[in-house]
């Protein structure tokens, strides 16, 4: 890394600065352009590439295909949720636990991590020695308990208010100002979307961050020995057990982090968020842009975050023009060209639209002793 | 007393359609060592053909007996059904057969979403009416109620499991299918025709797989394009409970999963105060899945195999 | 590849993005114009409307749509003035896709588009978590469907429904249940969304405050297909009547399971199987069972056969449910809008809150919570494989149909 920036620096730099402006007149640029429309797309689009940073921790790094990863977004979420708004006062009212409620966001932050994780590590332990297809199905399933419980755990106690979801969550409120109003800097008026665009921002960057430090640490090259060989790696003397869960909590803390997220963005959280969809549109992200590489991933979740939006511009316009009539939903195909991405990358493509150049030539290392073979073969021929 | 074994009756028959599907995951997993997540969309598919078929039979005018034009349907479906199995297998599970195990899980979801979406463009997502054209008289045992076409689906998961378990033993292609089962390689050196064996795998899964399906729309008197995907997780869980790749495991798992939802959803909320209760029914089959792989990976009826890397 | 490096990539790429954004930016002005253009002829004032006009429910969406532009190119031709100026309507529909997410951006897309007022959404889903963007903005919202009692009782002023909610539904038909068919013990399904727990909840309340015994509670979900093993829990308990809270995707062969284990108790619910699906997919079993509808019957609503024959001469098609709410939302909207003198949504939000409109759908005021007053709901019952209407609940006006309907029931 250090030899890198020495070669380039000030053209590093340079680059770090423009790409730093770009960033932050952003939402400015599209609010005047397309309209705070896609500022809120933006935001949204910041809470993919945190999730899909998650998962990829899991699959891309430490290979463990993970198909229940929503569920942990939707633990961050009913963290939040729970915590911030008024469902869970009257039943905390007296109990000497009010104290829970509305803590300042650096707090309930990292307590969502650390929750989501914990479930993660839940999650981790007993499927430790599964492998592949057994440990994606006994995750989906996880996936699908998580959210069955939150849609019934409103009897015989009303904890997560069951299939009506939480409402009135409070916004995220920072040095004393509530995001839900908007704040004039410099003459600058910053709305509720820009406030949240700086924000996720600012846990997007930090998540990158912590991936990049991760992947080339002692932990991170665990994770791809034992992605690569599981028994050697642990004849190498690597703990699997500890580094797997570690794996798993990580991921999920960050997916716990974007859900909390989610839940103050939106005010309003029920199960019919975190289906099983979700997850696999995650997965899509992840697989799509090139699993264990940081780019790669932010590329796959913008743009599979940008397909339906784009769709729906395109789409149902196009319909109304040539046929008059609403044939085809912008949902439906959105959701056949994920699964065709699915396939179409694991055929052709392994190793992603935008891979590291390790993982290229992973997958390709036969294409490289071929093209040996043949030099060889012209040569003496 | 009769409620119980209208629960038992009720189980038995859901058992009998999870095991008629879980042969269908039992037989690839035998022999590729995949889920074949696609499964559920292929039982999907074949009750929306047979429907469509069937409607456009009776819609032209053919005046055939009920049972009949069942059946007629079916062979519209069967094929198409068949050609879809060996495709798939073809197209996406085939180029990835040395790839990590990874690779062609990641396809078979895609195969899946894919078939799922499919269907909603050419039926739309409402449920379709499965025409009331089987025989379901009630008939009175022991205080319960079972129907004619309940009973045929009980007989038809222990008649498929046997001509099964017939053809894997004593056929040609059954010897080939083990030998494939144990050693691809060395069953090739054999003289094995590997791609065969296995395109005929998927091929005959995948009819069952449309029975199966005629048979679930039949029995609840509908068919819709997401009705694959639980049905075909449970059906799995069924298979891995009897022993992944256990013919006669597939039909246990699938008789007693089917009973344990039953009797779960019937009894549990009484026993526990109503903490848990019919609410949970399909959390039974995902505790099952995870209690069986974590405690007894090879299921009630599987030998105990080294793991696979 | 160092932090640098990405940061040399990523900034590349988004140079390129923002350069392509900037040559798509016109089309959203183009869009804009007409508001902008305003002073050179009328002004224009606009109306958002939101529903899903894709999936499942899209022709629900489609007619809530037409219920809204019926009554904007009636007003335009009617020619309106607020304020002494004449002004123009134009409705920007959006599709919502009866999603949570896309609702919240379609609401902040008429937010940014600066839409008078909103009509809108369909589902409770939907209408709850856009209300706040909605709220935020000062924007007011009629839904003309979402039942969802949550929806006012936020607290926000700019919340309104003309429509009795799923209290006032799960109420209606609890009585029903109690005083028309007379029953003494009732066991109840949901189906764990949202609505149809709602509307159980709402049900099991009101059967029990009218001494009503709930024999039983059971669930299932709305991916279901079998239901014999709740059902035949239930056969032990011996109810009366069977209410499901749902929709009819699951009703009809729940209805037929029912049959088949030779249970005789009736199955009532909402409107989420008041459909002609619901006859459809439980076949001849559908005979004799009931469920309800907000809202008058069609043919007893004051101005609906006028209504009727202007929706099928404009639009070529039937009404499917909402489209006179939605009608009736637009015209009472900007009634608002005439007597405050103004469309700018702070000025005319007290004169909507005091609402006393005669619509097609009947009498319409608003509560302070913005629910509408006296909302009715009739319950039908399947008659040789039709809805047929037997008893209008809820309001004083129609109380003698209810009372009417009891002497009906015995012959049935």
């Amino acid at each position: 890394m250090l030899a890198n920036i020495k070669q380039s620096k000030p053209a590093a730099y340079a680059g770090m600065a423009i790409f730093a402006v770009v960033l932050a007149v952003l939402p400015f640029v599209m609010g005047a352009t397309l309209g705070n429309t896609w500022v809120r797309n933006l935001d949204l689009a910041m809470l993919y590439i945190m999730l899909a940073l998650g998962l990829n921790i899991v699959v891309g790094y430490a290979g463990l295909l993970d198909l229940g990863y929503i569920a942990f977004y939707a633990v961050g979420a009913y963290v939040y949720a729970l915590l911030n708004s008024p469902h869970l006062v009257p039943m905390l009212s007296g109990t000497g636990f009010e104290w829970l409620l509305h803590m300042p966001l650096l707090v309930v932050l990292p307590l969502a991590a650390l929750l989501a994780g914990i479930f993660g590590v839940l999650l981790g332990s007993p499927t430790l020695k599964l492998r592949g297809d057994y440990l994606a199905i006994v995750t989906l399933g996880f996936g699908e308990i998580v959210r069955l419980f939150m849609n019934n755990l409103d009897r015989p106690i009303n904890i997560t208010n069951g299939p009506q979801g939480v409402n009135l969550i409070e916004p995220v409120s920072l040095f004393g100002h509530k995001f839900s109003q908007a704040i004039t800097v410099f003459g600058i008026e910053f709305r509720s979307v820009h406030l949240y665009y700086y924000l996720f921002l600012a846990l997007a960057l930090l998540i990158i961050v912590v991936s990049i430090r991760l992947q080339s640490s002692r932990i991170g090259r665990a994770w791809v020995a034992i992605r690569e060989d599981e028994i050697a790696a642990q004849a190498m003397g690597i703990n699997t057990r500890n580094v797997k869960l570690l794996a798993f909590a990580m991921g999920a803390s960050f997916g716990g982090v974007s859900g909390a997220m989610f839940a103050s963005f939106q005010g309003f959280v029920s199960p019919e968020s975190f289906i099983l969809m979700e997850s696999i549109v995650v997965l899509a992200m992840v697989v799509l842009g090139g699993m264990g590489h940081i780019p790669g991933v932010i590329l796959g979740a913008v743009l599979l975050f940008l397909t339906p939006e784009v769709l729906r511009d395109v789409v149902n316009p196009l319909q109304d023009k040539l046929i008059g009539e609403r044939l085809v939903n912008p949902e439906n195909l959105r959701m056949l060209l994920f699964g065709i991405a699915l396939i179409f990358v694991m055929l052709v493509r392994p190793e992603g639209l935008w891979p590291s150049k390790q993982r290229k030539a992973e997958f390709h290392e036969d294409d490289d002793l071929k093209a040996k073979d043949a030099e060889k073969e012209a040569a003496h021929g | 007393m009769d409620i119980f074994i209208q629960q038992l009756i009720n189980g038995l028959v859901v058992g009998s359609i999870y095991a008629l599907i879980a042969l269908g995951y039992t037989m690839v997993y035998g022999i590729l060592q995949l889920i074949n997540f696609a499964h559920g969309e292929i039982v999907m598919m074949g009750a929306m053909i047979t429907i469509s078929a069937v409607s456009i039979l009776s819609g032209s005018g053919v005046n055939l007996p009920g049972p009949l034009l069942v059946v007629a349907g079916l062979l519209v479906s069967i094929p198409i059904t068949m050609l879809l199995g060996f495709t798939i297998e073809r197209v996406a599970y085939r180029p990835l057969r040395k790839a990590p195990r990874l690779a062609p899980l990641i396809t078979a979801i895609g195969i899946s979403i894919v078939l799922q979406q499919v269907a909603v463009l050419i039926w739309k997502n409402n449920p379709r009416s499965f025409p009331d054209l089987l025989p379901h008289a009630s008939h009175d045992f022991m205080g319960a109620v079972i129907t004619d076409l309940q009973i045929l689906i009980v007989v038809l998961a222990l008649v498929v499991m046997g001509g099964l378990l017939i053809m894997v033993e004593k056929t040609k292609l059954g010897r080939a299918m083990r030998a494939v089962s144990m050693n691809q390689s060395v069953a090739s050196l054999m003289g094995v025709n590997i791609n065969y064996v296995i395109s005929m795998t998927f091929v005959i899964g995948s009819a069952l797989g449309a029975v199966a399906g005629v048979m679930v729309g039949a029995n609840y008197g509908l068919a819709y394009p997401t009705m694959g995907f639980m049905i075909g997780l449970k059906a799995f869980t069924a298979a891995v409970l009897g022993g992944i790749g256990n013919l006669a495991g597939a039909v246990a798992g699938g008789l007693l999963l089917g009973i344990i939802e039953s009797v779960g959803a019937g009894y549990l909320g009484p026993i526990t105060g109503g903490v848990l209760g019919s609410h949970y029914q399909d959390i039974f089959a995902f505790m099952v899945l995870i209690l069986v792989l974590v405690f007894r990976p090879s299921g009630l009826l599987g030998e105990r195999v080294a793991e696979r890397a | 590849m160092t932090l640098a490096r990405y940061s040399l990539i990523a900034t590349a790429v988004l140079a390129l993005a923002a350069c392509g954004k900037q040559e798509e930016a016109p089309a959203p002005d183009a869009a804009g114009a007409p508001a902008a253009a305003a002073p050179a002829g009328d002004e224009v004032i606009k109306i958002g409307h939101a529903a899903p006009l894709t999936g499942n429910i899209a022709h629900l969406g489609k007619d809530n749509e037409n219920g809204v532009r019926l009554a904007i190119e009636e007003l335009n031709a009617e020619g309106v003035e607020i304020g002494g100026k004449k002004v123009k309507f134009e409705m920007i529909s959006e599709d919502d896709q009866a999603d949570p997410k896309t609702a919240t951006t379609v609401a902040q897309r008429f937010v940014d588009a600066k839409v008078a007022g909103v009509i809108g959404h369909l589902n409770s889903g939907t209408t709850i978590p856009s209300s706040k963007l909605y709220s935020d903005a000062g924007i007011p919202q009629i839904s003309p469907s979402a039942t969802n009692p949550q929806y006012t009782l936020q607290g926000f002023k700019t919340a309104y429904r003309v429509i009795a909610n799923d209290v006032a539904q799960g109420g209606a038909l609890g009585e029903f249940a109690a005083t028309n068919l007379k029953a003494k013990k009732v066991a109840i399904i949901d189906d764990r969304t949202a609505y149809g727990q709602g509307l159980a909840d709402e049900f099991e309340k009101a059967a029990k405050a009218k001494g009503v015994e709930v024999v039983g509670r059971e669930f299932t979900t709305n991916q279901a297909t079998d239901f014999m093993a709740i059902l035949t829990t239930i056969k032990g308990k011996k109810p009366d009547v069977i209410f499901y809270g749902g929709m009819d995707a699951q009703a009809g062969p729940l209805t037929q399971q029912l049959k088949k284990l030779g249970i005789a108790a009736k199955v009532i619910g909402g409107d989420g199987f008041q459909t002609g699906e619901y006859i459809k997919l439980a076949g001849d079993n559908a005979e004799g069972q009931f469920a309800s509808q907000p809202g008058m019957p069609k043919d007893k609503m004051p101005g609906f056969a006028d209504f009727d024959k202007k929706y099928k001469a404009k639009f070529n098609t039937d009404i499917q449910i909402y489209a006179p709410f939605t009608y009736d939302a637009t015209r009472l909207m900007v009634e608002a809008m005439k007597r405050a003198g103004s469309a700018d949504p702070a000025k005319y939000l007290p004169e909507l809150a005091k609402t006393d409109y005669q619509g097609v759908t009947g009498p319409i005021k608003f509560d302070e919570k913005g629910d509408i007053v006296g909302g009715q709901v009739t319950v039908y019952q399947v008659k040789a494989g039709k809805w047929e209407a037997v008893a209008t609940v809820g309001s004083p006006a129609a109380a003698p149909a209810a009372a009417a309907a009891p002497a009906e029931q015995p012959k049935q």
